[in-house]
């Protein structure tokens, strides 16, 4: 077990370094007007040069990259061409806001999509038939559009919730929890509809199995089998569904949080793309591919201990 | 063992004819969900082709005067949006490009996807290892960060973003085409075509692009779908061309208009989302149609009703003269188009206490379905017909009400009547160790304390020749051999001292020697309990060596019955001759019964 933790942890810091090395090439041949951008048309052409050196863009490539990497190693990712801000600091005053969004609408999800797709799955019949086309249907529309949707509803037409803005938890939970509950209504519909699908088929899956007719046979309460014997078999299914849910979600929230204006994660890397502002980018790209890799190190822990068959490979 | 009915189909049914192929079309089209996604797909395209002829202003022409007009207002259909444009005629040319950007995502990932994964499921090695490295790493990617950072590089346009976005949608091509190519790389019809001296190419040209054709097509129309919703949510982040009349762009200017007009939003949101869900549901579809899985027409539910230990007290030991009587037992499975499909019909027999019976018959001839069916184990799929089965006087299924007696069937599994499986590996939860899977019924159906479950499940290991219990029960199903777990197994049915045992081919997946063995223990176990036990077999060694009497059965009716010595010495029916003629390779069927198995104990045996 010792040593597959370490291994995936290997596998997770070679992914880290490849992607933000890949990233920094590619933002490499980007950055050539930003100085220009960042002083206005009014700057002469000494000024833009002057920019230039100060931003460390007139050296080469790799010794570019190398000081940056150092830099990053010791915990310092720059500050922000545009504001000067660390970019640790500003990702670090966004992370709370999207990752709220995130979890809460992973655990809604979990719990949501479990008590369908289980649903689906042991009853069968209409109940199933109808669970699948409402999932199908949730699941094929946008999640911006779910979005504008509710916006438009509730927010404008309702005025149940805030159309925009994001209030901290330290300034009351009843507004916290108002500013994100559309947030994350509009995430969380299509992400349970898509895992509802694939817990039923994980259920339906471990119903057929052998075991579970013997252990049917054994005089087990069906209850009993359902919840210890046949759950426990569909969870490594459904723990990577939801994973990879997470992991679309961090993509996702750039939109949810242009659409609700949440000052979170998503909204930081969609300004610095915008701009052009390198440091904050690497730093936003940096932070998501690290907790991509740890949300995969600890789906695999938990699919090492519901499966003890996962352990020993 | 089981039937194959019983099964979930999984992958995509291969259609190999023309005949076959219109017949998925008509399938799809009976899909009502199906026939408007493709209704609705036509439409769109047609919009995208003929969309600027049939455009009745100028996409582009802003007309500041009826600026926000309402629906129908100045000839425009839709209204105008916030500069006097004409919404209709923006939603019609959009269709085009939006049409486009799916297409070169869907493309760009078949074309990485595709060859990468014939490759990697057909010669493996390294290029398989680094290939599935990539897949994993694209695949934990959050896409549309990586599509900011390459608009921020190289640009915002709808092409780089599209070709980005079908390189991370690649993986699903690509596994979906290795794990394909893996499962028919080693089937023999490539094997003959590969010594018939086919070269590669047109081995993977004929046999398995054929294979991987229609997961692909699915996999396509749901990339699509994606593609486009992707394609518009960056063009409502600003990150498209502000110029071009698409969806998204008229999405991001109705979203910016929310408040004073928002049906502005409303027709670019309706029509991605229709698009893009009409994608989807052709996707599944197409599946389904692939599939054509007999739908089952009246699925029971799994009762959540746990039996009560008192209950089972009620159930008194009758003074009936035989153990277990099967009266005209019918069983079928309820098929899409109305109708039922039998699988054993009109079979008739009786067990009494402490006697052995064979069931005997090849696959498919209906005998587990009647194990079963006594065990009211029957899969979901199917119902009994007809007839009656009564346990000790007790009224399993009567010709009433078919499926009345559940509940009473569900308080004597685990505690009269046990069941020993064919298949040892897969019949042990194998997330649970085996003393755990031994104990649990212990307590919850016989009412032993943790302690004294613990005992006698140790005990009841000894019993079954296994040397080292302790090892035993704390190992995981993986971790002991197929012998050792079909002791396990037969340890847990009899750890309730049934009066009635069913065994589905208990020796048939072990190997010879470890067969004698269990049957040994079998014979041994059954003399000692004084079970009467149901013997299903293929094998009519074993009903020689341990049978009383014997039924066989073809295409689930009983062809004949009776004594084992009378029957095996001079069989009636034709089948029955056929039969034991095949099993005993033209030697006199009496053979099996002149060389008596030695009677030996099991404990004293060393496990295995």
């Amino acid at each position: 077990m010792v040593s597959f933790i370490f291994r995936r942890l290997i596998s997770g810091v070679v992914v880290l370094f490849v992607v933000s090395t890949l990233t920094f090439f590619m933002l490499y041949f980007s950055a050539t007007s930003v100085a220009r951008n960042i002083l206005g048309d009014t700057a002469t052409q000494a000024q833009v040069h002057l920019k230039e050196v100060e931003l460390g863009l007139d050296q080469p490539l790799f010794s570019r990259y190398f000081n940056w990497l150092g830099s990053v190693l010791q915990g310092d990712f720059g500050v922000s061409w545009f504001t000067s801000q660390p970019v640790v600091d500003s990702i670090l005053g966004r992370l709370p806001t999207t990752l709220s969004i995130v979890l809460a609408t992973i655990v809604i999800a979990a719990v949501l999509a479990t008590l369908f797709g289980v649903t689906a799955a042991v009853r069968r019949g209409w109940v199933d038939r109808l669970l699948q086309i409402v999932s199908i249907g949730a699941s094929a529309v946008p999640q911006f559009v779910v979005a504008i949707v509710l916006v438009t509803v509730f927010a404008i037409g309702l005025r149940w919730f805030p159309a925009t803005g994001y209030v901290q938890l330290s300034d009351g939970f009843g507004g916290w929890a108002a500013s994100i509950t559309l947030p994350i209504i509009a995430l969380a519909i299509g992400t349970v509809a898509s895992t509802a699908q694939q817990v039923r088929s994980a259920v339906i899956n471990v119903l057929s199995r052998d075991y579970v007719r013997t252990l049917r046979s054994r005089g087990l309460a069906p209850r009993e089998i359902l919840f210890r014997h046949v759950l426990r078999g569909a969870a490594p299914a459904g723990l990577t569904v939801l994973s990879l849910q997470f992991i679309g979600m961090l993509g996702g929230v750039v939109v949810i949080e242009q659409i609700f204006a949440l000052p979170g994660l998503g909204f930081l890397a969609l300004q610095s793309t915008t701009q052009g502002d390198m440091p904050v980018l690497m730093g936003v790209v940096v932070y998501i591919v690290i907790i991509v890799v740890v949300v995969n190190l600890l789906v695999d822990l938990a699919v090492g201990w519901l499966n003890p068959k996962a352990r020993v490979s | 063992m089981t039937e194959t009915l019983a099964e979930e189909p999984r992958a995509p049914i291969e259609t190999p004819d023309q005949a076959a192929r219109s017949g998925v079309f008509m399938r799809l089209l009976k899909n009502p969900l199906g026939l408007v996604a493709l209704i609705i797909l036509v439409i769109v395209i047609l919009a995208g082709i003929f969309g600027p002829l049939l455009a009745p202003f100028d996409p582009t022409r802003a007309d500041l005067v009826n600026a926000l007009t309402g629906p129908g207002a100045a000839g425009h259909l839709l209204g105008t949006d916030s500069a006097g444009r004409d919404v209709f005629s923006r939603l019609l040319v959009g269709a085009q490009s939006t049409l486009l950007a799916a297409a070169l995502a869907a493309s760009v990932a078949l074309v990485v996807g595709l060859p990468s994964g014939l490759m990697a499921g057909y010669f493996g090695g390294w290029f398989d290892s680094v290939a599935s490295w990539c897949t994993n790493v694209l695949m934990s990617l959050p896409a549309i960060i990586i599509l900011l950072a390459a608009s921020a590089a190289l640009g915002r346009s709808v092409w780089i973003s599209m070709t980005v976005f079908g390189l991370l949608m690649s993986p699903g091509i690509f596994r979906l085409t290795r794990t394909s190519v893996q499962a028919v790389r080693n089937e023999l019809y490539v094997d003959a075509a590969r010594v018939a001296g086919l070269s590669t190419g047109s081995i993977i040209g004929r046999h398995i692009l054929f294979v991987v054709r229609a997961p692909l097509i699915i996999q396509t129309s749901i990339v699509s779908g994606i593609a486009i919703a992707i394609q518009a949510a960056l063009e409502f982040l600003g990150l498209g061309d502000p110029l071009t009349p698409t969806w998204g762009v008229m999405l991001n200017e109705g979203f910016i208009n929310i408040y004073s007009s928002p049906i502005l939003a409303f027709w670019p949101g309706v029509a991605i989302s229709l698009t893009v869900g009409s994608f989807v549901v052709l996707g599944n579809a197409l599946r389904d149609a692939l599939e054509d899985s007999p739908k089952v027409k009246r699925a029971k539910p799994i009762k959540l009703t746990p039996p009560k230990t008192e209950q089972i007290q009620t159930v008194m030991r009758g003074e009936s003269k035989h153990l277990l009587t099967v009266d005209r037992l019918g069983v079928g499975y309820p098929q899409e188009g109305g109708g039922t499909k039998t699988v054993v019909s009109d079979v008739s027999f009786h067990l009494d206490r402490g006697e052995v019976l064979g069931i005997v018959g090849e696959s498919g001839s209906g005998k587990s379905q009647t194990a079963f069916s006594i065990l009211g184990l029957l899969p979901a799929e199917a119902e009994i017909t007809g007839g009656s089965i009564t346990f000790d006087g007790v009224a399993l299924v009567s010709a009433s009400g078919h499926r009345l007696s559940q509940g009473r069937l569900a308080r004597l599994r685990g505690s009269r009547i046990a069941y020993i499986p064919q298949e040892p590996m897969s019949n042990l939860d194998p997330n649970f160790t085996i003393g755990y899977q031994l104990v649990r019924p212990l307590v919850k159906v016989l009412g032993l304390s943790k302690a004294d479950a613990r005992k006698r499940a140790l005990e009841l290991l000894t019993i079954v020749g296994i040397t080292n219990p302790q090892l035993t029960f704390d190992a995981y199903p993986h971790e002991v051999s197929g012998g050792m777990a079909q002791r396990v197994l037969i340890a847990g049915a009899v750890s309730c001292n049934p009066d009635l045992l069913i065994a589905d081919e208990p020796t048939t997946a072990l190997d010879v020697t470890v067969q004698a063995e269990v049957l040994d223990l079998l014979r041994d176990l059954q003399e000692r309990l004084n079970m009467g036990v149901v013997m299903v077999t293929h094998n009519f060694g074993i009903v020689a060596d341990l049978c009383d009497r014997v039924v066989v059965m073809q295409n689930g009716r009983v062809v004949e019955s009776g004594d084992v010595r009378t029957l095996l010495h001079n069989p009636q029916d034709v089948y029955t001759q056929t039969l034991l003629s095949a099993m005993l390779e033209g030697k006199t069927p009496m053979t099996m019964l002149t060389v008596a198995t030695p009677d030996t104990t099991p404990t004293a045996k060393v496990g295995l």
